[in-house]
């Protein structure tokens, strides 16, 4: 964090010997379009990030099981106020949260991922996303955001300004005077590798904290679930998909459950990548045998990363106490068979209906929609979502 | 002269520390408080289901009477007991989970009751309950813990002492199913 901000600021300085020959200007602009870009990502940046998913609002009456399962997590976390719950319509599997401050926050899961998961494993993705409101990462990514996103916009235009500018005042200067050219041509080498390294850096750096905050999310969710079983198994569901969720970008991407971009099974520790490998967020949700805590799960990392460490001492010694965990939910069996069996009936009487020259019409919410032989109209209202479809 | 405001400035830092740690102990109850008026509503909500749920059960499984009166008796002794000391509730409410986790057993023998949509919500809504319950009872105990090791450990132990600060009382419930070690069954 400290050095991404160093960084800005070392633009920023070189940025105003180079055109202001006053270090000060530099800084002054950056500081602006910094500060004009937080405010904006502070006051609107949940609201422009739900629209821009395409999310939609939902309340209790709409996905009780989504809406309880929330409000569950919201009181093991100890939240202050119950998160708004929207549902994106996709068939990809992901789920995110945003707000600037526990007071104001919100969560939201594909209609996918909502469908996939059981009642365990859908607790244990939204306890890993509540762990980013309570521990402010939403906050702490989009002021790392926002500070890269300067860094990268200054640093382009600047460099390209550089370039030009070197170029046509070269000759004017070796011309005219003679005194102050060396000094001027080592500070614009040096900015022009800062301008190029600089926002490398900054998202090198950005990556990493991004990726720290997802391990200990796992490990708070596995505190508040007692269950770290039901985010690995999601996980692995998550895994296995292959959907890429459209409506996510590079930006929008830290806020995820899983990285919404790229494609699991490249290489294992990527730097350029804001989440931990799903496989080994696995694994070290599965190594923790003894207990929840975050102790547990910090002996679970060193045993998958022989020896190294992830939380810090202070968030493993601020919850001491040992930390059962819990039994699978009674329903999660059962639950299984009753989806296994009605998906079987389902396809049998779709075949039947099909051989009865019955037209299949899906929706994106899902629904399927059956049309008899004999319909006239040429379109139908989805009673389910209120889409319009054709026939 | 010196040596007066030396002794003077310490005074004032240390009077600064006794009030910070004062608001953090009082901050810390306030918590547990707040915590424990959670369980509270969480439980209250758990009484209003159980006569809804008794009537929908009861139109399809007749003759299971005495498990009705069984989550009945249970229910209205936790609600006597909703005034008493965290122990005695804890194991009043433990007997109430008991006795429901009876009838939802009872109203797996039924199919059509399983298929009756407002059996479905019913259900959904007493696991929820239920979850939120122990959610809570997590969220106190662990609020307990960290409010109990302020009172105790030095140096705020001086001050708890001073200003007269009581442990507060963990919430156990002492059903024998909960001791035991979960099982996985394989279906």
């Amino acid at each position: 964090m400290v050095v991404i901000a160093a960084l800005l600021l070392a633009v920023g300085y070189f940025l105003g010997v180079a055109f202001f020959q006053n270090a000060i200007g530099g800084l002054v602009i950056a500081f602006i379009v910094w500060a004009i870009m937080s405010l904006i990502a502070y006051f609107q940046g949940d609201s422009i990030l739900l629209s821009l998913a395409k999310a939609r609002k939902i309340s209790s009456d709409d996905a009780p099981q989504l809406y309880n399962v929330v409000e569950e997590m919201k009181i093991a976390s100890g939240l202050p106020k119950m998160p708004d719950v929207y549902i994106i319509d996709d068939p990809a599997l992901n789920a995110f949260a945003t707000g600037r401050s526990p007071e104001k926050a919100s969560v939201a899961i594909t209609s996918g991922l909502l469908q996939k998961l059981n009642r365990d494993e859908l607790q244990g993705v939204i306890g890993h996303e509540m762990s980013h409101v309570k521990n402010r990462d939403v906050l702490l990514m989009s002021i790392a955001g926002v500070m890269l996103g300067t860094i990268v916009i200054l640093s382009w235009y600047a460099s390209r300004f550089m370039i030009y500018g070197a170029m046509t005042s070269g000759n004017r200067r070796s011309s005219s005077r003679n005194n102050s050219g060396a000094g001027t041509v080592i500070v614009l080498v040096v900015g022009l590798v800062l301008m190029i390294l600089a926002p490398i850096a900054a998202q090198l750096i950005y990556f990493a904290i991004s990726r720290k905050r997802e391990y200990l999310a796992d490990a708070s969710s596995a505190l508040y679930t007692r269950y770290p079983e039901g985010l690995a198994s999601a996980l692995e569901k998550l895994a296995a998909s292959t959907g890429e969720l459209k409506s996510a970008n590079q930006a929008t991407a830290p806020m995820y459950i899983v990285n919404p971009l790229h494609k699991e099974g490249r290489a294992a520790t990527d730097l350029t990548s804001t989440h931990p490998p799903i496989s080994e967020r696995i694994r070290i949700l599965r190594a923790m045998a003894g207990g929840a805590s975050y102790a547990d799960y910090e002996n679970a990392y060193r045993q998958v990363h022989s020896g190294k460490s992830i939380l810090s001492q202070q968030t493993v010694a601020g919850a001491a106490g040992a930390v059962g965990i819990r039994a699978a939910s009674v329903s999660k069996p059962g639950e299984i068979a009753v989806s296994e069996k009605s998906a079987k009936t389902r396809e049998v009487s779709d075949m039947m209906l099909r051989l009865n020259n019955y037209r299949m019409v899906d929706c994106e919410c899902g629904a399927r929609w059956k049309i008899p032989p004999g319909f006239r109209d040429e379109t139908i209202r989805c009673t389910r979502c209120g889409r319009t479809l054709k026939v | 002269m010196i040596a007066l405001w030396i002794i003077l400035g310490i005074i004032v830092v240390l009077f600064f520390i006794v009030i910070g740690m004062y608001n953090g102990l009082v901050g810390f109850r306030n918590q547990v408080k707040n915590a424990w008026a959670q369980i509270d509503v969480q439980l209250k909500r758990r009484y209003d289901l159980i006569p809804n749920l008794i009537e929908t059960v009861k139109g399809y499984a007749k003759h299971e009477r005495e498990t009705f009166e069984m989550v009945t008796k249970a229910r209205n002794l936790a609600q006597q007991a909703s005034s008493a000391g965290a122990a005695e509730r804890g194991k009043a409410e433990g007997e109430l989970s008991m006795a429901l986790g009876r009838l939802l057993a009872v109203a797996e023998a039924y199919p059509e009751l399983k298929a009756n949509q407002n059996f479905l919500a019913l259900q959904e809504e007493l696991t929820s309950t239920e979850n939120k319950i122990s959610f809570s009872r997590q969220y106190y105990n662990d609020s307990v813990l960290k409010f109990n090791n302020k009172i105790q450990m030095f140096p705020s132990n001086i001050i708890a002492g001073m200003f007269n600060f009581k442990t507060g009382e963990f919430f156990e419930t002492t059903t024998p199913e909960e001791r035991q070690a979960p099982k996985v069954s394989f279906t």
